[in-house]
């Protein structure tokens, strides 16, 4: 028999104690180890998703700049409309490399969600759009016949959620209109996935707003490119400029504040699960008085009550770190559906990322986390005298 | 019981036996508050090898100090105390530890075992101290000797108290010691197992083990070859003691 085993039969005679003190650990480390793997998870899908979009400029209508840029990357309608001839006087601009104009709208339709209602989001495109979109390709079928045809062409998401294909009809609630699916884009994993597309100028003419756009997608020739390009844009007073790495930068920024937030909550945790751990061994050491003296009169060292009661302390951690690891991966999607629901925007693909990295790391920390909650029992445990202690007993 | 293993063994053989523990002038006192109390006050003692010696005496006459002393669980306040042929008294604690496991071996009242090991785990405890590897014959013939065989992998809470104590002194022995300390070792025992662990002491000494007995219980102290009589901290002859035979 060895130390480790002799720890190890000291914890499981206090099975319940034991076992509520890992629990402790294993929250906490889950909770690290799903904030940290949100944070990561979430920068990852925001940058994927802000480089999805093609765009590294968008003209908008002024207004809040970030909850305009939101709304686009949302796939959402624009706070106000633009004007399309500011696109045609911006097209000739020496620094745009690419561009395309946007028309997005929402319309609720009460049978969405199984008869729960929700909105559908329907974006008018003309052909640049696919330029600007290198990783959006036709599935199946083929772009619209014309500039203002009764035709749409799916994200993959909405012909799996609608269960269309090509050559079906599809209309816009409270429109007395059939569109027919003449294609289906890829997966792209971003909000355009759950999005209808329809050509520019028949989305104009459905929701009643010609000559109006919601956006303008750019893609600079060069970026760093952006003040001048702003600049020569600054005297059209309706429109703003917005970058797409402001965008990212301003998002993740609010994501951080929160960060900082939930994470205090995460060390509170974490505080609580060691102050757990310290009092489960402690109170066992008190409980083992008696014990811990008989031990030092048949032969243990100090050193010797030292390294068991600190590994009972690191068994307790390396379980609670196994357990909050395990419940972090498997309880990952949970996370992910809350963290969706409260999230104001929240980018496609995984949230979560956790990384085999992030639980070693997690783990070494609770492994550190342990050997700091063991020193103080332990040496209380080693400074015991046993002729103070069994003489206590009797 | 006492007369037929007096005579099997002969006082005549057992002093060529070297002497393995001896005290001189040994004191112990304790302060309590502003009084200075003498739990133990000049004691003159030695053991031999093969010797069981019964230690009686009134609560409070200082058995349990001597026994611990005697253990190197405790630093005397004066005189010396040799254990075989080590000088303990100025010792300091991993020396102390260093005597205890190579010379001594403790038996308890309260058996003090951890429950859920088994008894073979409760026995080798002394020897992951010592840093020591288990003997399986050794191991097996302690066993043997102590009646637990075929009792190794039970967990000694399911254990009578007899067989508890086996595993104490199965325990106590296992780092091959010289003397056995044993604090009333058969106060929680009934009267049959009583006897039982009084044979296995003398088996034990008649291998030159040297066993010293705090204890209450005049019958087991004189089924013992010597009886030492502690009164107020000091050795007393059997005429001056309080205690009734």
């Amino acid at each position: 028999m060895k130390f480790f085993i002799l720890a190890y039969k000291n914890l499981k005679r206090r099975k319940s104690r034991s076992f509520l003190t890992i629990g402790g650990v294993a929250v906490a480390v889950a909770v690290l180890v799903a904030l940290l793997g949100f944070n990561a998870g979430y920068q990852e899908a925001l940058t994927s998703d802000v480089d999805k979009m093609g765009y590294q400029v968008v003209v908008t209508a002024k207004g809040c700049p970030y909850e305009a840029a939101t709304m686009i990357l949302s796939g959402e309608a624009g706070l106000r409309f633009i004007d399309e001839d500011i696109y045609k006087q911006i097209t000739s601009d020496p620094d745009i490399d690419k561009i395309t104009p946007l028309l997005a709208q929402l319309a609720y339709d009460p049978e969405k969600m199984e008869g729960k209602g929700g909105f559908t989001n329907y974006l008018g495109i003309e052909e640049s759009y696919m330029q600007l979109k290198p990783n959006v390709e036709i599935l199946t079928g083929e772009w619209f016949s014309g500039n203002d045809v009764n035709e749409a062409i799916l994200g993959y998401e909405a012909a799996e959620s609608e269960q269309k294909s090509v050559g079906d009809k599809i209309s816009i609630p409270g429109k007395d209109i059939k569109f027919t699916i003449v294609g289906v884009f890829n997966r792209t994993a971003t909000q355009e996935d759950g999005t209808v597309f329809l050509p520019l100028k028949t989305t104009q003419r459905v929701f009643d707003i010609e000559g109006k756009l919601t956006g303008i997608g750019i893609k600079l020739k060069q970026i760093e490119k952006i003040s001048e390009f702003e600049e020569r844009l600054y005297p059209i007073a309706s429109i703003q400029v917005i970058s797409m790495s402001q965008v990212k930068g301003t998002i993740l920024s609010l994501v951080n504040s929160a960060k900082i937030l939930i994470m205090s909550v995460a060390f509170i945790a974490i505080f609580v699960a060691i102050i757990g751990v310290i009092n489960t061994i402690l109170m066992s050491v008190f409980e083992r008085t008696q014990e811990i003296g008989i031990m030092k009169a048949i032969g243990a060292s100090r050193s010797d009550i030292f390294k068991l009661i600190w590994m009972e302390t690191l068994i307790i951690c390396t379980l609670g770190g196994i357990f909050g690891s395990v419940i972090a991966i498997f309880g990952g999607n949970l996370t992910e559906l809350l963290v969706r629901k409260v999230m104001p925007y929240a980018p496609g693909g995984r949230l979560l990322l956790i990384t085999p990295d992030l639980l070693v790391y997690s783990f070494l920390g609770v492994i550190i986390v342990g050997i700091i909650s063991g020193l103080y029992p332990a040496f209380k445990a080693a400074s015991m005298r046993p002729i103070e202690v069994i003489r206590s007993g009797e | 019981m006492m007369g037929k293993w007096k005579r099997m063994k002969g006082w005549q053989n057992k002093m060529q036996d070297r002497i393995v523990l001896e005290a001189t002038n040994l004191k112990k006192y304790y302060h309590r508050g502003l009084e200075i109390v003498k739990a133990l006050d000049g004691v003159e003692l030695k053991i031999k090898e093969r010797e069981i010696a019964s230690i009686v005496g009134p609560s409070g006459s200082g058995k349990t100090t001597l026994m611990n002393l005697i253990g190197c669980l405790d630093k005397a306040t004066e005189g010396t105390l040799k254990i075989v042929n080590t000088e303990v008294t100025p010792l300091g604690e991993n020396d102390l530890i260093k005597i205890r496991r190579e010379n001594i071996g403790f038996v308890f009242q309260r058996f003090y075992l951890i429950p859920n090991l088994t008894v073979r785990e409760n026995i080798e405890l002394p020897l992951i101290f010592a840093k020591k590897s288990i003997n399986e014959k050794k191991l097996s013939v302690l066993l043997e000797e102590v009646g637990l065989k075929g009792k190794e992998r039970i967990q000694v809470k399911y254990l009578s108290g007899g067989d508890k104590q086996r595993t104490g002194i199965a325990r106590a022995l296992v780092n091959d010691p010289k003397i056995l300390i044993a604090d009333e070792p058969t106060g929680k025992l009934e009267t049959e197992v009583k006897g039982q662990i009084l044979e296995l002491f003398k088996s034990l000494s008649e291998k030159g083990l040297a066993i010293c007995i705090a204890t209450h219980d005049l019958e087991l102290a004189q089924a013992t070859q010597r009886i030492i009589h502690l009164q107020d901290g000091k050795i007393v002859p059997k005429e001056k003691s309080d205690l009734y035979y």
